[in-house]
C-alpha cells in the first residue's frame, strides 16, 4: 500500500507539471462606468462579460490550437470620463499586460480607447460604441460587435410609417457623438420616409429639465418624437414628456427605455419605443454559445435582474473574441484579427461580420436591430418587440390610447 | 406667442426652486462668509431623504418636507462642528477646502451605496392645462412651497430673538458677542439653516425630475449663478435671482437651441460679476 502511494505522488509530481504547462492565463483588460452617466448601461455590459468569463472558465477556457487559456478580467473604473480611459487604457496595456481589449462603454469613452489600442496594435472588440466614425480610420484591430449609429433608427423610421405615412416628427437629440451620428442619419430617413421634420434640435447631456424643449414639441404640433441620447438625460425626458402631457402619439428614445431601470418611471414609461441591439425574445439560432432563451435564464439566476442588450452584448463580445480565438488556433493578435475579418456568424445576440474594406474595416456590417416596446402585461411593465413584423412579440400600441 | 408665455411661466416656476436652494448657499456665505461647496450634496441628500421616506418608510411625497427640513438641519449643525467651525476667520481658501473635501466624502459614500442609478419618485398632482401647455401640479406646488418657505425664512430671521441674533452675527460678530450673543451657536444655526434649505430644495427637485447621486454638482452651480445675481449673502436677492434665472431660460429657450441655455447662464454670471458686483438684487444687508 505504501509502495502504491509512493508510486501515485511521483506519477503525480512528472503529470502535473505537463497539465500546468498547458493551462495560461488570458488577460482582456477593460475599463467600465462604475460611476458617472454611463454607470447604468454599462455596468450592464460589463455583467454580460462576467458570465461570458466565469462559464468559459468553468468549462475549462479557450482552447487555441493545443494550448488551453483561461481568462482573467482587468477592469478600472473609468468614471464615465475620457480622460480617465486614456490613461487606464495605456496602463493596461503596459503594466497590466493585457493581452486583448474590450472597449469601455459609448460613442465617446470607445473612440477615447481606440487612440490607445491602435497605437500599441492591441485587438479591441467595441460592443458598447455604436457611432461608425472610428471604424474610417483604417484601424486595423478594432471591431464593432453591434448595429452602428446610422441604423439605429431606420427600424423606428420604417414602424412610424406603418402608423402614420405623414407624421410630423420632432428629432430632438443630446448633444454627445453617438446621438448626433444617429441624429444625422435619422433627418435623411425621416425625410426620405415622407415625414414633415418639425423640430431639429439637440440638448446638453447633463440637462435635467426639459420642459423648454418639451415646450417647444407642443409648440412645434409634432405628433412624433424621435431622438433621446443615454440613461440619465432619457428617463428624465420620457417622464417629463408624461408629466407636461405632451400630445404625442409615438415616441422613440435612444438607449434609456432599452433598460430594465426604465420601468421605476411607472405610467410615464409606457407606449415608449426603443431601438434594440437585442431582446430576449429573438429567436437566432446560434452557430455557437447559448441559445437566447439559455442566457437570459443564467443571467438572471445569477444576478437577480433580468438581462437586457447591454447585458447581451457584453457577453457576445466575449463569445466572438472566443471564436476568433478558437478559429485562429492562437492568441497572437494578427491572427485573431485575421480571423475576425473572414467571420460571418449567428449568435443568440444575431448576424455578426465585420467589413473588411480600408474605408470602414472592423464596421459591424451584418447586425440587426428590432424595435421594443413599454407596454402593460398583466399588470407590469414589460418591453415587447414590435419591429420587425416578422419579430414582433405583440403589436405596436399607439401612445395616446 | 403661447410658447412662450408657457417657457416663461416654467421657467419662473423651476426658477423659484433653484432660488431657495441658493437662499440656503447665500444665507451661509451672508453669514460667516464661508463658500458651502457640500451645498450640492445637500440638495441630493434632500433627494435621496424623500425617496427613502416615501419607498422605505411609506411616507406621502409632502409629507417628507418637515423631517427633511429637520434632518437637514442637524445635519448641517454636525457638518458645521465637523468641516466649518475651525475654519471661521481663516483665509477663505481653508474652508473652501475643507467643505469640498466633505462634499467629495458625501458623494463617495452616496455612490458606494447607490451606485449612479438614476432615482425616480412619482408624484402626480393634477396641473393646469392653458392652449395645450401644461404646468404640472408638482411645479406649481414647488414653487407655492418655496414661497412659503422664503416666507418662513423672513419671519425667522426679521421677527424672532434668535433670527435677529443671527443677523446681528452676519453684521459684526464682535458687536454682537460684546452684547452676550454666543456667536458660535449663531453660526452653527446659521449653518444647519443653509444645509437644511438646500436639503429642501433637493426634496422638491425630484418631485419634479428623476436624479442621481451626482445630481448636486449641476444644482449647485445654478446656486452660485444665483448667489452672484441676487447679491452674496441676500437670502431676499437669492429668491429673486432664481426667479430672474429661470425667466431668462424660459425667454431664451423658444428663440434659440436649448443647448445654449447654459452659455446664456454663464455669460450673465460673468456680466453681472463685472458691472454689479454686489449683485443685480444687492439690497442693504442688515
Amino acid at each position: 500500500m505504501k509502495k502504491l502511494c509512493l508510486i501515485s505522488a511521483a506519477t503525480m509530481i512528472v503529470v502535473a507539471p505537463a497539465f500546468a504547462a498547458d493551462e495560461s492565463t488570458l488577460t482582456i483588460g477593460m475599463t467600465l462606468s462604475q460611476t458617472g452617466s454611463l454607470n447604468v448601461d454599462s455596468v450592464a455590459q460589463q455583467r454580460g462579460a462576467d458570465m461570458w468569463r466565469d462559464e468559459l472558465n468553468a468549462a475549462g477556457g479557450i482552447k487555441a490550437g493545443n494550448q488551453r487559456y483561461k481568462v482573467r478580467f482587468v477592469t478600472y473604473d473609468d468614471q464615465s470620463q475620457g480622460g480617465r480611459v486614456q490613461q487606464l487604457y495605456t496602463r493596461l496595456i503596459l503594466q497590466d499586460k493585457a493581452q486583448f481589449l474590450f472597449s469601455p462603454y459609448s460613442s465617446g469613452l470607445a473612440a477615447t480607447a481606440a487612440v490607445i489600442s491602435e497605437q500599441y496594435g492591441k485587438l479591441m472588440l467595441v460592443m458598447g460604441g455604436a457611432e461608425p466614425k472610428i471604424f474610417e480610420l483604417s484601424n486595423k484591430y478594432l471591431f464593432q460587435g453591434i448595429t452602428s449609429a446610422d441604423h439605429y433608427l431606420s427600424g423606428a423610421v420604417e414602424a412610424l410609417r406603418s402608423r402614420n405615412p405623414h407624421a410630423r416628427v420632432a428629432l430632438v437629440y443630446s448633444d454627445d457623438p453617438f446621438s448626433k451620428a444617429v441624429a444625422l442619419a435619422t433627418r435623411d430617413q425621416a425625410r426620405e420616409a415622407g415625414f414633415t421634420l418639425v423640430l431639429d434640435e439637440s440638448y446638453a447631456p447633463t440637462t435635467t429639465d426639459f420642459s423648454p424643449i418639451i415646450n417647444k414639441i407642443i409648440t412645434s404640433k409634432a405628433d412624433a418624437l424621435l431622438g433621446g441620447g443615454h440613461y440619465p438625460d432619457g428617463a428624465t425626458l420620457a417622464r417629463q414628456l408624461y408629466d407636461q402631457k405632451a400630445n404625442l402619439q409615438w415616441v422613440t428614445l435612444l438607449v434609456a427605455p432599452g433598460n430594465q431601470e426604465f420601468a421605476r418611471l411607472g405610467p410615464a414609461a409606457l407606449g415608449i419605443t426603443v431601438p434594440s441591439q437585442w431582446e430576449i425574445q429573438a429567436s437566432y439560432k446560434p452557430q455557437f454559445g447559448p441559445p437566447a432563451a439559455k442566457f437570459a435564464k443564467a443571467f438572471e439566476e445569477k444576478f437577480k435582474i433580468a438581462a437586457d442588450y447591454h447585458s447581451a452584448s457584453g457577453y457576445t463580445g466575449g463569445a466572438l473574441l472566443q471564436h476568433a480565438i478558437e478559429t485562429a488556433g492562437s492568441i497572437d493578435t494578427d491572427k485573431v484579427a485575421a480571423a475576425l475579418n473572414t467571420m460571418d456568424v449567428t449568435t443568440f445576440f444575431g448576424h455578426i461580420k465585420f467589413a473588411t474594406d480600408a474605408k470602414h474595416h472592423g464596421l459591424q456590417i451584418a447586425h440587426e436591430m428590432v424595435l421594443a416596446q413599454w407596454q402593460m402585461k398583466n399588470g407590469s411593465l414589460v418591453r415587447e418587440v414590435v419591429w420587425p413584423t416578422a419579430a414582433r412579440t405583440a403589436d405596436i400600441l399607439n401612445r395616446m390610447q | 406667442m403661447f410658447g412662450i408665455v408657457a417657457s416663461i411661466v416654467d421657467g419662473v416656476l423651476i426658477g423659484s426652486v433653484y432660488g431657495l436652494a441658493a437662499m440656503g448657499l447665500t444665507l451661509i456665505w451672508g453669514v460667516m462668509d464661508v463658500v458651502n461647496l457640500t451645498h450640492g450634496a445637500a440638495i441630493v441628500a434632500g433627494m435621496f431623504a424623500l425617496y427613502l421616506l416615501t419607498s422605505a418608510a411609506g411616507l406621502a411625497p409632502y409629507a417628507a418636507l418637515p423631517p427633511i427640513l429637520a434632518g437637514g438641519f442637524l445635519v448641517g449643525v454636525l457638518l458645521y462642528w465637523i468641516a466649518v467651525h475651525r475654519m471661521i476667520g481663516r483665509p477663505p481658501l481653508m474652508s473652501l477646502l475643507s467643505t469640498f473635501s466633505v462634499n467629495l466624502v458625501l458623494i463617495g459614500l452616496g455612490t458606494a451605496v447607490w451606485g449612479t442609478v438614476l432615482f425616480n419618485v412619482p408624484v402626480t398632482l393634477p396641473g393646469v392645462s392653458w392652449q395645450g401647455y401644461t404646468f404640472p401640479g408638482t411645479h406649481l406646488l414647488a414653487a407655492g412651497l418655496t414661497a412659503v418657505m422664503a416666507g418662513l425664512l423672513y419671519l425667522f430671521l426679521y421677527h424672532t430673538r434668535l433670527g435677529k441674533a443671527v443677523r446681528a452675527v452676519a453684521d459684526n460678530r464682535e458687536a454682537a458677542e460684546l452684547a452676550g450673543i454666543p456667536t458660535t451657536q449663531m453660526l452653527s444655526l446659521a449653518f444647519g439653516l443653509g444645509v437644511a434649505l438646500a436639503s429642501v430644495a433637493g426634496m422638491l427637485i425630484a418631485t419634479l425630475f428623476p436624479f442621481t447621486v451626482l445630481a448636486g454638482d449641476a444644482y449647485q452651480l445654478k446656486s452660485f449663478v444665483v448667489t452672484v445675481l441676487g447679491g452674496l449673502g441676500n437670502p431676499a436677492g437669492a429668491l429673486l435671482g432664481g426667479i430672474a434665472l429661470g425667466l431668462v431660460e424660459g425667454l431664451a429657450a423658444p428663440f434659440m437651441p436649448v443647448s445654449w441655455t447654459l452659455v446664456i447662464e454663464f455669460v450673465l454670471f460673468v456680466a453681472v460679476l463685472i458691472v454689479f458686483p454686489g449683485g443685480i438684487f444687492a439690497f442693504r444687508r442688515s
